[in-house]
């Protein structure tokens, strides 16, 4: 019914190299476009325009000593990074990479979308936990309420979609695009865009890990390859957050069919990848109980004003 | 070398209940980039109770260190007290000097003073503005103000050698004329920055993040600025209209026309923006004394080569990016000075500190440092 | 010039039985005071407009540590140096914590550096050195292996 049980290896192994490339390139891009932001020139020795670098400090990291704190509760200590690492690739599982086709298209994918990478909120509270650090419990319960709060918003804005499509499946969703509903969404795509960014302790939302300008934040006692695959988590959250962009409020391609939409569409994920980098090194950091106002107070209505539009849409749909 | 820490018995209020504390370590090193200082914070959940500054660990003993060196071998000394200005730090210790010793120093000499001192104003703050902003989280922020910086340093490098601890200004005027065609490039700076500085001002002041972060934390009333002895752009953000250029005039300042830049609120946001604004009128004060400088000797004539001041005792003070900078020297008839001080004004500056960051939390305790602008050179000497 | 031999004359009538002179060194006026009337000037002196302390330090004269303060007021444009002496064996003054709150900082640095106790300071420690240094380095009498003096010129 779901592709039985070999499909699902390979798409778990696809899944985890995708996430593994994504990682790549998004550092790569990462520290090339904050660099060109601030007037100098990134990673230019490892590689053409320094495309290997990321390899080489992975390499790095692997190398690296694989330091346990003493206090710390091993096991879960050792299982956190995967918790969080883990929901997010299975979330690149639904992505509907082209016209009603989707590595697991399920009935009811853009639910797993939302629901499954909100696991790794436990992940990052282990983290946190597990170091028996007591700024990093800190950092890890601020990473955790910052992101159970931006999960109202989020799902609010796809909600609007999925009442347009009439479907919460993601592939229906991208398959019943109309061009006139770009102007439409465009509050929700807004309100999706903070939210992600939000929900991945990325860019101005970072203060809990962040707080390491101060104090530790909640991965500070996680050394070579264990910090390396929570960076892989971010950098793949980045990933699946500007695919679900693109592909659900943009339409994948702008609903072009063929050879010009899939460049479209990959044109419009590197977009929205960069537009997220972008952000993070123009803007300064927000508090935390400036960053849950902004979720509670006006990203939600926000998102609820998204919702009353489109409900008035739905009879000439 | 172990530290006593303070008593951790639990606070009892007045009901009767027990505050429970978490004492919070924050230094000496932390990414902060102020320096090395070590800030013991009480947290009653999150918010600030109570900030014990431990400094002194960028304590060389310069005021003891004087004592046993000649005059003139003191200049490099003052160079590393505040090592983000020590254009002015010489200038400061040099103008005691010469009080002491009454040497006159030539007109031209008292012209280039004023400009390698005002262009280091203007390279300080933007290391001050840069530092807040990085401690926001503005990272790209530090590094435009550098740029902006880091032309200004090549401006020092061709006229004396250095880029960071110059040893430029010395007791009797400059240690050389500048080199030809410097003047021209510094007009070409000042003509440049004007618009650096409003593209800076509009990035970072104008953000409505920025604003939220900064606006209203550490709220210094001018009362207290003057009780405590506050000064530079620290006491001018709280609205003390106070600026020794104007108020107690030296050198050639008179003959300037500049105004003195004030804030309203006292709080984190108007310290940082007087900063970056003192830095147009010191492009206008450049712009004047470029104009006005006239020919002559850059040191004075006859100058001993080591300078042994009658006995007695001088103090003299100038107008630093941090605030009023003065020193103080006693002689005894010797070629070493017998008491040497240092009036640091980041050091009074930063006794703010426990006061303004109580009630806040830990965040904002960063953003109050950085508006205080304290550099651990000139705090510990 | 004027205006600061005007200010001495009139400090010199506020406090007969001190010593106020003008010092053409500091361009400035000097009060010199016995360390039991070192408050009262403080609140004197406040009074008629010096409301910023500027700095305070000491100097060891030998059988004295002389303590000097800087006032500085912004009404008046003028400058103030209060001195007094205290004896080597007894190092120990009023604070003038109450008057100026800018001289927490500053008298905890000459007692670390001088060894010169302030009674009625809040927080009296050593602010530089290390909580459990021994000695009080600016004194001309004290000892350390590690510092080297620099040959004589003249």
């Amino acid at each position: 019914m779901i592709g039985g049980f070999w499909w699902g290896i390979v798409v778990g192994i696809g899944a985890g190299i995708a996430i593994a490339v994504a990682a790549l390139i998004g550092v790569w891009a990462e520290r090339k476009v904050s660099a060109r932001i601030q007037m100098r020139y990134g990673p230019q020795e490892a590689g053409p325009f320094g495309l290997l670098q990321t390899l080489a400090d992975t390499i790095k990291l692997v190398l690296k000593e694989d330091i346990t704190p003493a206090q710390a509760d091993v096991r879960v200590f050792r299982m956190a990074p995967y918790l969080v690492f883990v929901p997010v690739a299975a979330a690149l599982a639904v992505v509907p990479f082209a016209f009603g086709w989707a590595p697991f298209n399920i009935a009811s994918s853009a639910l797993f979308f939302l629901a499954v990478p909100a696991l790794s909120v436990i992940g990052i509270l282990l983290a946190g936990w597990s170091s028996r650090n007591t700024y990093a419990s800190i950092g890890g319960v601020r990473g955790a309420a910052q992101m159970i709060s931006y999960e109202l918003p989020r799902t609010l804005s796809v909600l609007s979609l999925c009442l347009l499509a009439g479907t919460i499946s993601t592939v229906g969703i991208r398959d019943a695009f109309r061009l006139w509903w770009l102007p439409l969404n465009a509050l929700g795509f807004v309100v999706y865009f903070i939210a992600s960014i939000a929900e991945l302790n990325r860019g101005p939302f970072d203060l809990p890990e962040a707080e390491s300008e101060l104090v530790a934040g909640y991965f500070a006692d996680y050394s070579g390859i264990r910090w390396a695959i929570f960076m892989m988590a971010e950098y793949g959250g980045i990933l699946a957050a500007s695919l679900f962009g693109a592909a659900l409020f943009l339409g994948g391609g702008f609903g072009l069919p063929g050879i010009l939409g899939a460049v479209v569409f990959v044109a419009l994920v590197a977009t929205i990848a960069t537009a997220m980098i972008w952000v993070k090194w123009t803007f300064p950091r927000m508090r935390p109980d400036q960053l849950m106002g902004l979720a509670w107070k006006v990203l939600t209505p926000m998102a609820l004003v998204q919702l009353v539009l489109v409900g008035m849409v739905i009879p000439w749909r | 070398m172990t530290l006593e820490v303070e008593s951790r018995e639990p606070r009892i209020d007045e009901a009767g209940h027990r505050l429970d504390e978490l004492v919070v370590n924050v230094g000496p090193s932390h990414p902060s980039t102020h320096g090395v200082g070590r800030f013991v914070v009480h947290l009653d959940g999150d918010v600030i109770v109570k900030v014990d500054p431990v400094i002194g660990y960028l304590h060389r003993g310069i005021e003891k260190m004087a004592e046993n060196r000649t005059y003139n071998q003191i200049v490099p000394l003052t160079d590393r007290l505040d090592y983000v200005g020590s254009m002015y730090a010489n200038w400061a210790y040099c103008r005691a000097v010469e009080r002491l010793a009454g040497i006159r120093v030539p007109e031209r000499a008292e012209y280039i003073r004023v400009i390698v001192c005002e262009l280091q104003r203007i390279a300080s703050h933007m290391m001050g503005i840069g530092s807040a902003a990085a401690d926001t989280g503005a990272f790209s922020m530090f590094i435009y103000t550098f740029d902006v910086r880091e032309r200004i340093i090549e401006l020092f490098e061709a006229v004396c050698g250095a880029r960071l601890t110059y040893n430029y200004v010395r007791p009797g005027g400059v240690a050389k004329d500048v080199p030809d065609g410097w003047l021209d490039d510094v007009l070409a700076y000042t003509a440049w920055l004007p618009a650096q500085l409003a593209e800076l001002d509009k990035l970072f002041f104008g953000n409505v993040i920025t604003r939220g972060r900064l606006k209203g934390v550490g709220v210094l009333t001018p009362e207290d600025a003057v009780a405590w002895g506050a000064s530079g752009p620290v006491a001018r953000g709280s609205g003390v209209n106070w600026d020794l250029r104007k108020h107690d005039p030296y050198s050639v300042y008179p003959r300037m026309e500049f105004d003195v830049v004030v804030g309203e609120n006292g709080d984190a946001y108007d310290r940082n923006r007087v900063r970056l604004v003192e830095c147009y009128e010191s492009a206008k004060i450049i712009e004047q004394a470029v104009a006005q400088m006239p020919g002559g000797f850059a040191r004075a004539d006859g100058l001993p080569r080591l300078i042994a001041p009658p006995p007695g005792e001088a103090y003299d003070h100038i107008e630093s990016a941090r605030g009023s900078l003065g020193v103080y020297l006693v002689s005894d008839g010797t070629e070493r000075p017998y008491r040497m001080k240092v009036r640091s004004p980041a050091f009074c500056n930063l006794a703010l500190l426990p006061k303004l960051a109580v009630g806040h939390t830990l965040p904002d305790l960063v953003v109050v440092l950085g508006s205080l602008d304290p550099v651990f050179g000139e705090v510990d000497r | 010039m004027s205006d600061a031999a005007r200010l001495t004359e009139r400090l010199a009538q506020l406090a007969p039985d001190h010593t106020v002179r003008f010092s053409e060194e500091f361009g400035d006026a000097v009060v010199e005071v016995g360390p039991a009337q070192l408050v009262s000037t403080a609140l004197e002196l406040r009074e008629l407009g010096f409301d910023r302390l500027g700095m305070v330090t000491a100097v060891d004269r030998g059988s004295d540590l002389v303590l000097v303060y800087r006032l500085q007021s912004r009404p008046l444009s003028a400058a103030v140096f209060l001195k007094t002496r205290v004896a080597r064996e007894v190092a120990q003054v009023d604070s003038v914590c109450d008057v100026w709150p800018a001289a927490n900082w500053q008298e905890r640095e000459v007692f670390d550096m001088f060894g010169i106790g302030f009674s009625g300071h809040p927080d009296l420690r050593r602010i530089l050195l290390p909580e459990d240094w021994d000695g009080f380095p600016l004194r001309k009498d004290y000892e350390d292996e590690r510092i080297i003096r620099r040959p004589d010129y003249i």
